[in-house]
C-alpha cells in the first residue's frame, strides 16, 4: 500500500478529536488525550517502517483511543482526585441510598413482600419447639406494660430473627464519640464491635473525634466501614457529653437520614464480649441501667427539680435507661436528640445542668415516649458492679477507667 | 388550660422551630399543652394561629405530633397526660406460668402482662377505626346478634369500630343498636354449597372487600367468626403488624400433634418436626396493609390446592397456619381471646373474652 508520512496524521487527527470529545462529554483529564495520540503516532510511523501495516490497521489506534478515553473517566478520575491522607477511611457514598421523611416515625420497609413467596420465605430451619405454658424465663421481666419486648439472654432465637431480618437489607449506623483522652478506647471499642456487634450485617461506624490522627488503622469486616468525622472539643467533659446530642441531631439531618436505616448512639469507652444481634433492632430502643435495674422508681437517679427541663415528678418513671446505649430508627432519634438538646439548651439558659447531664433529658424523654423495645443491662454493663446470677451474659461493659485522670 | 387537639406538623415545622415561631418543649406541664386542630392545610400552618393565642400559653406550648399515616407498625407511645401506674419492675415477671415473648419476639398477650389504662392513653389519642369483619352464610346469620351486642359492650370500647357482615341473606340480619362511631355494613357475597367452601372463600373476600372499600375506612383489621360471643374486655392490646392467636385445643400439645396439613402434595404443607404454634382460624388481624397480603398469600395457596384436587386439613386454616409459619406473626393471642365453651377453663387461662356459642354443627352447616 502506498502510505505516504503524510497520512499517518488522519488517526492522530482523529484520536485527538475523539479524546477532545471525551473531555466534554466524558470528564477525562486532558492529559490523558496524549495517550492514544502518542500510540496512534507511534504505530502509524513503526507501521511503516517495521510492519506490513495496510489501510485497516489504521483503525486500530483510533479504537483505541476511543476506548481509553471512555474507561479512563472511570478508573483515572480516583487517582487524580484528593483523598485525605489517613488511607484506611472509607470513602462515604455521595449519592442517596435511601430517603427517609424526618416526619415519619415507622420502620423503613424498604419494599413490599413479594406476594409470589406465599410458601415459604424463611429457610428451612430446625429449632425446639415454643411452648405455650413453659416460659423461657420467670425471673426477669420479659415485657414492658405497654407490651415493648425486653431483651434477655433465653428468650429469642437469633436465627429466625436474622433470617427475617436479612430479607430487608437495613443499615444500621452507629454513633459514637472519642474526643481527648477518650481516643485510647478507640481500639478495643472498634475490635470487639467488629466481632461482636452485628455480625454479619452491614454496619456504619462514626467515629466522631478531635484528634482524626490518632485512630489506629484497623481492619475490620467486610460488611462494616468506618467513617471518622473530625469534631470540636470543649473544656468542659459534662459538654463534650451533652452535646452529643446537637451532633447526632444535625448529622441526621444532613447526612445519616440517607445512609442508614437505624441509629445507634454508644460510649466509646466500652468493650463487647458476647454478640449484640438483630434484637436490638426496633423502632425506638433504650436499655436498662445496671445501677438502678432493681430500684423502685422513686430511688431512680432522676432529675428533680421542676426548674430543669428533665424534670420527672415524683410517682412517674418506669425504667431509669443508660445514656450509654440508645438508638432506633433514624427518625425517632432525630426526634430523640433533638428533643432532648433543647432540653439542655434551655438548661442552659437559665443556668441549670441536670443530675446527670444528657441521661436526665434521655429518661424524661423516654418516659413519654414509650420505648418499642428495651434491652436489659446485658446490653451495658458497668464494669465496677459484680455481675449478678440474673445477667447470664456481659454482651457489653465498660472499661475499667480513672475517671478523674481520663476526664482531665 | 386543658384542651386537646392534634395537628399535623408540615415539613417545614423545622424552619418554623429555627425561626423561633413555635417552641417545642418535652413536656415541661402536661396539662398547659396544646396542640391545635388538624384540619390546618398545609400551606398555611402554624403562624397564622399563633397571633391569636396567648403569650404566655405559647411559651409552654408543646408540640404534639399527629401522625400524617397512621397506618405504621410500631407507634411510638406519646404519654401526653400525666397517667399514674404501677412501675414495671425489672425482676418482677407477671406471668410466671406462660410464654409471654415468642423466639421471635412477639409478645404473646396475657392477662397481666399489659397495662390497659397505658395503652388507652397512648391509642386512643391517634383516633383510629378498627375493622371486623365476620362471615354470615346461611343459617350462621341467627349469631350475628349476639355477637355484635357483646362486641358493643366490650370490643374495643371507646373507639371507632367498623363491622362488616358478609351474608349472603342481608334481610335477615338483625338491626342492632350501635354506640356512637361504630357502624355496621351488610356486604352481600354469594352461598356455596359446601360449607367447606364457605369456609375457604372468605380469605378471597375479605381480601376484595379491603381492596375495594375497608382501605379507606379503617387502619386495623380484625377476622373474626361470627358464632362466638365476648365475656370479657377485647381491647388495643390486640392491635399489631400481624396479629395470630393460638388455637385453644393445642397450646400445650407437642408440635408433632398439631393438626397440620401433613401431606406433602398440598401447598399448606407442613412437616411434623417444624411448627411454633397451632393458631386459630377464628381470629387473626393486624393492620389493614398486612391483612391484605396475608389473606392473598392464604387465598392463592387454597387455589393452589383446588388445582391439584386437593383441600386441606382444616381448610383455611391450616393455610392460615402455613403462612404464619413462614410469615411470623409480629403479636400473638393467648387462648383468652379464642376460646372454646366446651373445654374446661385451665388456670393459665385466667380471663376468657371471646368463646363459642353451643351449636349443634350438624343442624346449621347444611
Amino acid at each position: 500500500m502506498d502510505i505516504k508520512k503524510v497520512h499517518i496524521v488522519i488517526p492522530i487527527v482523529m484520536a485527538g478529536i475523539i479524546g477532545y470529545f471525551g473531555t466534554e462529554i466524558m470528564d477525562i483529564k486532558k492529559v490523558h488525550i496524549l495517550i492514544p495520540i502518542v500510540m496512534a503516532g507511534i504505530i502509524g510511523y513503526l507501521g511503516t517502517k517495521i510492519m506490513d501495516i495496510k489501510e485497516v490497521h489504521i483503525l486500530i489506534p483510533i479504537v483505541m483511543a476511543g476506548i481509553i478515553g471512555y474507561l479512563g473517566q472511570t478508573d483515572l478520575n480516583e487517582a487524580f482526585s484528593v483523598l485525605p491522607s489517613i488511607p484506611h477511611i472509607s470513602r462515604p457514598s455521595s449519592q442517596p441510598v435511601r430517603q427517609v421523611d424526618l416526619d415519619e416515625t415507622s420502620l423503613v420497609i424498604s419494599r413490599q413482600t413479594d406476594l409470589n413467596e406465599a410458601f415459604s420465605v424463611l429457610p428451612r430451619m430446625s429449632y425446639p419447639q415454643p411452648f405455650v405454658d413453659k416460659p423461657q424465663r420467670t425471673d426477669v421481666l420479659l415485657m414492658s406494660p405497654w407490651l415493648a419486648p425486653i431483651m434477655w439472654e433465653g428468650t429469642f432465637n437469633r436465627d429466625i430473627l436474622n433470617a427475617q431480618y436479612r430479607q430487608k437489607k437495613f443499615v444500621v449506623g452507629v454513633a459514637t464519640f472519642a474526643v481527648k483522652k477518650y481516643v485510647r478506647f478507640i481500639e478495643g471499642f472498634l475490635g470487639s464491635a467488629n466481632k461482636f456487634f452485628l455480625s454479619g450485617h452491614r454496619v456504619n461506624f462514626y467515629l466522631f473525634t478531635d484528634h482524626p490522627e490518632k485512630v489506629p488503622s484497623m481492619k475490620l469486616a467486610p460488611e462494616k466501614s468506618l467513617f471518622i468525622i473530625p469534631v470540636q472539643n470543649y473544656s468542659r467533659w459534662q459538654d463534650i457529653s451533652m452535646n452529643r446530642m446537637d451532633i447526632i441531631s444535625n448529622r441526621i439531618r444532613t447526612h445519616w437520614h440517607y445512609e442508614v436505616d437505624y441509629l445507634y448512639s454508644m460510649d466509646i469507652d466500652v468493650q463487647m464480649f458476647e454478640h449484640i444481634g438483630v434484637e436490638i433492632i426496633d423502632t425506638l430502643v433504650g436499655t436498662i441501667s445496671s445501677w438502678q435495674y432493681t430500684k423502685p422508681r422513686d430511688s431512680n437517679s432522676y432529675e428533680r427539680r421542676p426548674e430543669s427541663r428533665a424534670a420527672i415528678p415524683s410517682g412517674e418513671g418506669d425504667f431509669y435507661y443508660a445514656a450509654s446505649f440508645y438508638g432506633g430508627s433514624v427518625s425517632e432519634v432525630y426526634k430523640l436528640t433533638t428533643a432532648c438538646f433543647k432540653g439542655v439548651t434551655e438548661d442552659r439558659a437559665n443556668g441549670i445542668e441536670a443530675k446527670w447531664h444528657e441521661e436526665s433529658h434521655l429518661n424524661k424523654y423516654l418516659l413519654y415516649h414509650k420505648p418499642t423495645r428495651l434491652l436489659s443491662p446485658e446490653y451495658y454493663w458497668d464494669e465496677e458492679l459484680p455481675r449478678p446470677q440474673i445477667i447470664r451474659v456481659k454482651r457489653l461493659s465498660s472499661v475499667r477507667k480513672d475517671l478523674e485522670e481520663v476526664r482531665s | 388550660m386543658e384542651i386537646c387537639l392534634f395537628f399535623l406538623l408540615h415539613f417545614r415545622r423545622h424552619d418554623l422551630l429555627e425561626s423561633g415561631e413555635i417552641c417545642s418543649h418535652t413536656l415541661p406541664n402536661p396539662h398547659s399543652h396544646i396542640c391545635l386542630d388538624d384540619s390546618l392545610e398545609w400551606a398555611s400552618p402554624l403562624p397564622s394561629i399563633l397571633p391569636s393565642l396567648p403569650r404566655n400559653l405559647l411559651h409552654e406550648t408543646t408540640i404534639c405530633r399527629r401522625e400524617a399515616r397512621p397506618a405504621f407498625p410500631r407507634w411510638v407511645f406519646v404519654l401526653l397526660c400525666r397517667l399514674s401506674y404501677p412501675q414495671p419492675r425489672s425482676l418482677d415477671q407477671k406471668r410466671l406460668d406462660v410464654l409471654t415473648l415468642t423466639p421471635w419476639l412477639a409478645p404473646i398477650v396475657w392477662e397481666g402482662t399489659f397495662n390497659s389504662e397505658l395503652l388507652d392513653s397512648a391509642y386512643k389519642p391517634l383516633n383510629l377505626t378498627i375493622g371486623v369483619t365476620a362471615f354470615a352464610i346461611g343459617k350462621y346469620t341467627m349469631f350475628v346478634g349476639r355477637f355484635v351486642e357483646s362486641a358493643e359492650k366490650l370490643f374495643m370500647k371507646g373507639y371507632r369500630v367498623n363491622y362488616y357482615i358478609f351474608t349472603n341473606d342481608p334481610q335477615v340480619i338483625p338491626r342492632v343498636q350501635l354506640q356512637p362511631g361504630r357502624s355496621l355494613s351488610i356486604v352481600p357475597i354469594k352461598k356455596y354449597s359446601h360449607w367447606q367452601e364457605i369456609s375457604m372463600r372468605r380469605m378471597e373476600a375479605i381480601n376484595r372487600h379491603i381492596a375495594e372499600v375497608s382501605h379507606r375506612e379503617v387502619n386495623y383489621l380484625f377476622c373474626l367468626d361470627i358464632d362466638m360471643v365476648f365475656h370479657n374486655p377485647w381491647g388495643v392490646e390486640t392491635l399489631g403488624e400481624m396479629v395470630a392467636a393460638i388455637h385453644p385445643g393445642y397450646y400445650n400439645v407437642p408440635r408433632s400433634q398439631f393438626p397440620y396439613e401433613r401431606r406433602s402434595s398440598s401447598a399448606a404443607f407442613i412437616p411434623d418436626s417444624q411448627g411454633d404454634f397451632y393458631y386459630a382460624g377464628a381470629v387473626f388481624g393486624g393492620l389493614l396493609k398486612q391483612v391484605y397480603e396475608f389473606t392473598r398469600a392464604c387465598h392463592m395457596t387454597i387455589l393452589a390446592d383446588k388445582a391439584n384436587g386437593i383441600m386441606a386439613a382444616w381448610q383455611e386454616e391450616s393455610h392460615l397456619n402455613k403462612r404464619f409459619f413462614s410469615h411470623k406473626p409480629s403479636k400473638l393471642l393467648s387462648p383468652e381471646y379464642v376460646w372454646d365453651d366446651t373445654k374446661p377453663k385451665p388456670p393459665e387461662v385466667r380471663l376468657i373474652r371471646f368463646s363459642t356459642v353451643n351449636k349443634d354443627y350438624k343442624e346449621i352447616r347444611d
